[in-house]
């Protein structure tokens, strides 16, 4: 298998490698990933909405210096829009060119023809494999698909190879680094799930938080970015449909430096509230909760 | 040496001398102990975390159980069971070695009664106090170990609790803000809830090795409880558990019905799909497409015992159905002890399970003379209040641990109600063990309902997928 790119050869390269394309890893993401590479098994990751595991797989490749492969799951997904698919157009155009040139070209000759390479559709998955360099393959929200199609992931994430029927066997021309991202909708099979490394992400601790925030707005005054992220924590808390993610965190800090905010008081959260919360009932509950709790404009203009 | 004064705690047993046979030895017998707590383990996973270890440096901790933990815990579940069996198993383990090569470590006693130390006490709080601050968790180790020499006073008391709360008042560590304190000491804003529990822990550790040191011996392994994970019964407890439960119910509630897809398949041609998609195959349907199953979504009437021995678990219980309302068509509930009243309004208007339950132990006036549950009573009176808004499709769950106080159960009514009904559930909240012992009568009802047993998180999950179920 060629592997020209330089692997990472410690936990803490990875980490430094990471940061130095705008992701701060936390302890274990860095050392998961750092695994992931050496041990060339992929990685399920898991964790509440908007904590950054599609991000994650998008900086790995940025700091590998691959591609990104990516497929978006939804249910209903089969093999046709995942693995591969038989070009039928151009398969009939191939039979009909056959017959119209007159030529009487033999059946087996033909039949062995049109399901050639050439006339394969290769899907992400078949493209992540196939590819010469190494990539990185991110399998979004697993967790949307039925079991019938993570079954069909097993033999892919076990011994990187695809088997369709009417070619044999494909192995795989490199090894990509394999993230899986699942929101814990359903319990995914144990099968899938033993073949994996697993990875929790959690929202980050306050310090991370900051520095994220702190990474995205270096403009922004640290004073604003510390407010902002414990009012973050604070909305968290609460029984909210959708709790704020940390990229809405970072929109609400472009927000507030946009509008050249000097301190977060009621009057500020209330206008920009609706950068975080997106439910009508969140809104009501944030306001209530959170908002009340501010300093009213007129002691911060004392 | 002085002679040592610590009588062995009775349970402690001393430690066998052979040894497990290496570390690969340890590893299997950590792998075993997860199983033993419920965690699917296969040999693939161990040999994934041998590979893993291969990789990383052992000599971080947090690196070594990182590896480990990503290898073998494949939940967030199994991750809170690893993280338990992995602080009992290694610090077991560690122990149990190096009093086998009878290694020890200086007696705390040779330097806590020391005088330059003691005059610098103050010093040592401050220390501690900051390096909580920073979180610096080697720090903290060593500095946990520098406390129980300066305060821990010689043995201790032998109880582990009572030395770790004591240590913690000596130095002036509490979650308040102390106002009287110089404006520099870290400790002046108060100590962060869980840093401070973190440097609890670390101090029980210490104590602990201490013990096992002097008296060569072993604390009995404790099993994890089921009740480690059993659903939060106070209000107190950590309201980022129910979050959790909740948000985990939702989703998977959201879901629902999609992994059915496959399995059942009695469901209804679509037809216009199938067209669709026999446009592939030049109109020959050959693909049948069928149309979803949608969930149940039920009409539910919820009943819950409010009295002091089910009261905690119950509005646990009344929060999460209304934290999931979207599911329902519609949800009414109603609590009792001797008489019954709606709360429907209170939890519609109430997000926060604290502020509810509060709100229901002084408006509902539910209580009437003697505070304990009438359960014939209650029958007759929801009987009457609702009975013609009871049909074939509508749910009614009953919470209640079924103890009558020896009261009449007047089951007749209650068969009654389920007959009107068209699923009736019983929620017990004690386990199945301490059923019809007693005053308890689940028996009598459990003829004419399901009853679930629903003390733990995952019992609770069945239980809702029993209710959503698509039929």
């Amino acid at each position: 298998m060629p592997d020209a790119l330089p692997e990472p050869q410690s936990v803490d390269e990875v980490a430094a490698g990471l940061r130095g394309v705008g992701y701060l890893p936390g302890s274990s993401t860095a050392l998961v990933s750092y695994l992931a590479a050496k041990l060339g098994k992929p990685v399920l990751v898991e964790g509440p909405a908007g904590v950054g595991k599609t991000e994650l797989a998008k900086a790995l490749a940025r700091y590998l210096d691959r591609d990104l492969v990516r497929l978006q799951c939804y249910e209903g997904l089969d093999e046709a829009k995942a693995l591969y698919e038989w070009n039928y157009r151009k398969q009939l155009l191939r039979i009909q060119a056959g017959t119209a040139g007159g030529g009487q070209a033999g059946w087996g000759e033909v039949q062995d023809d049109i399901f050639g390479e050439e006339f394969l559709l290769a899907r992400p998955l078949m493209t992540a494999i196939a590819s010469e360099r190494p990539v990185v393959l991110l399998i979004d929200e697993i967790d949307k698909t039925d079991q019938e199609f993570e079954a069909m992931l097993l033999e892919l994430l076990s011994d990187f190879q695809i088997s369709i029927p009417e070619l044999g066997r494909i192995a795989a021309r490199s090894r990509p680094v394999v993230l899986l991202t699942s929101n814990n909708t359903r319990e995914l099979t144990e099968a899938l799930k033993r073949r994996c490394l697993y990875l929790w992400l959690d929202y980050p601790e306050h310090e991370q938080e900051l520095a994220i925030v702190r990474l995205h707005t270096p403009d922004l005054d640290e004073r604003i970015a510390r407010r902002l992220v414990e009012i973050v924590d604070q909305v968290r808390e609460l029984d909210l449909k959708k709790p704020p993610s940390i990229a809405e965190s970072i929109d609400w800090a472009r927000a507030l430096l946009l509008l050249g905010a000097r301190e977060i008081d009621a009057d500020v959260f209330r206008a920009t509230m609706s950068v975080i919360v997106k439910h009508r009932s969140d809104l009501d509950t944030v306001a209530a909760r959170v908002g009340a709790k501010l300093a009213e404009p007129a002691v911060d203009a004392a | 040496m002085a002679p040592d004064p610590t009588p062995t705690p009775r349970s402690y047993a001393p430690i066998a001398d052979e040894d497990p046979g290496g570390f690969a030895g340890q590893l299997l017998a950590f792998g075993e102990e997860l199983r033993e707590e419920g965690m699917a383990l296969g040999t693939s996973e161990l040999l994934d975390a041998f590979a893993a270890l291969e990789h990383v440096g052992w000599h971080r901790q947090d690196r070594f159980r990182e590896a480990m933990a990503s290898t073998l815990a494949k939940s967030p579940e199994d991750r809170r069971v690893f993280e338990l069996v992995f602080e009992r198993f290694f610090f077991r383990a560690a122990e149990a070695q190096a009093a086998r090569e009878r290694i020890a470590e200086a007696p705390p006693g040779t330097i806590g009664g020391s005088e330059e130390l003691a005059l610098d006490l103050e010093a040592l709080r401050a220390q501690i106090a900051r390096a909580l601050k920073d979180g610096d968790e080697g720090a903290l180790r060593d500095l946990a170990r520098l406390a129980i020499a300066a305060f821990g006073r010689g043995e201790g008391s032998g109880v582990l609790g009572v030395d770790v709360q004591r240590i913690r008042r000596a130095l002036g560590l509490r979650t308040e803000p102390q106002p009287d304190l110089p404006p520099d000491d870290p400790r002046r804003e108060g100590v962060p809830r869980e840093q401070l529990r973190r440097f609890e822990q670390q101090l029980r550790r210490e104590l602990e090795r201490g013990l096992i040191q002097r008296t060569r011996s072993l604390p009995p392994k404790r099993p994890l409880s089921e009740l480690d994970r059993a659903l939060p019964t106070g209000p107190a407890q950590d309201l980022a558990q129910v979050h959790r439960v909740v948000a985990q119910l939702k989703r998977r509630l959201a879901s629902q019905g999609h992994e059915q897809r496959g399995r059942k398949r009695h469901a209804h041609v679509d037809v216009r799909r199938t067209m669709r998609a026999s446009l592939q195959s030049g109109g020959v349907p050959i693909e049948l497409r069928y149309r979803p199953q949608r969930p149940r979504r039920p009409e539910i009437f919820v009943l819950c015992d409010v009295s002091t021995s089910v009261t905690s678990a119950s509005t646990f219980f009344l929060s999460v159905l209304h934290a999931l309302h979207d599911s329902f068509r519609k949800l009414r509930s109603f609590v009792f002890i001797e008489r019954i009243s709606e709360v429907t309004e209170v939890f519609e208007k109430e997000r926060d399970f604290r502020a509810a339950s509060e709100k229901i132990s002084q408006d509902a006036g539910v209580a009437d003379i003697s505070g304990y549950t009438d359960y014939g009573r209650v029958w007759t009176e929801f009987l009457a209040e609702i009975e013609d808004e009871l049909h074939p499709r509508a749910t009614v769950i009953v919470l209640g641990d079924a103890r009558t106080n020896g009261r009449p159960p007047r089951e007749e009514v209650f068969a009654a109600i389920c007959e009107r009904a068209g699923r009736t559930f019983w929620l017990n909240p004690e386990p199945r063990l301490y059923w019809n012992y007693g005053d308890s009568v689940i028996s009598a009802y459990a003829r004419f309902c399901t009853a679930f047993e629903c003390w733990r998180t995952d019992q609770l999950e069945d239980f809702v997928r029993a209710l959503t179920r698509p039929t």
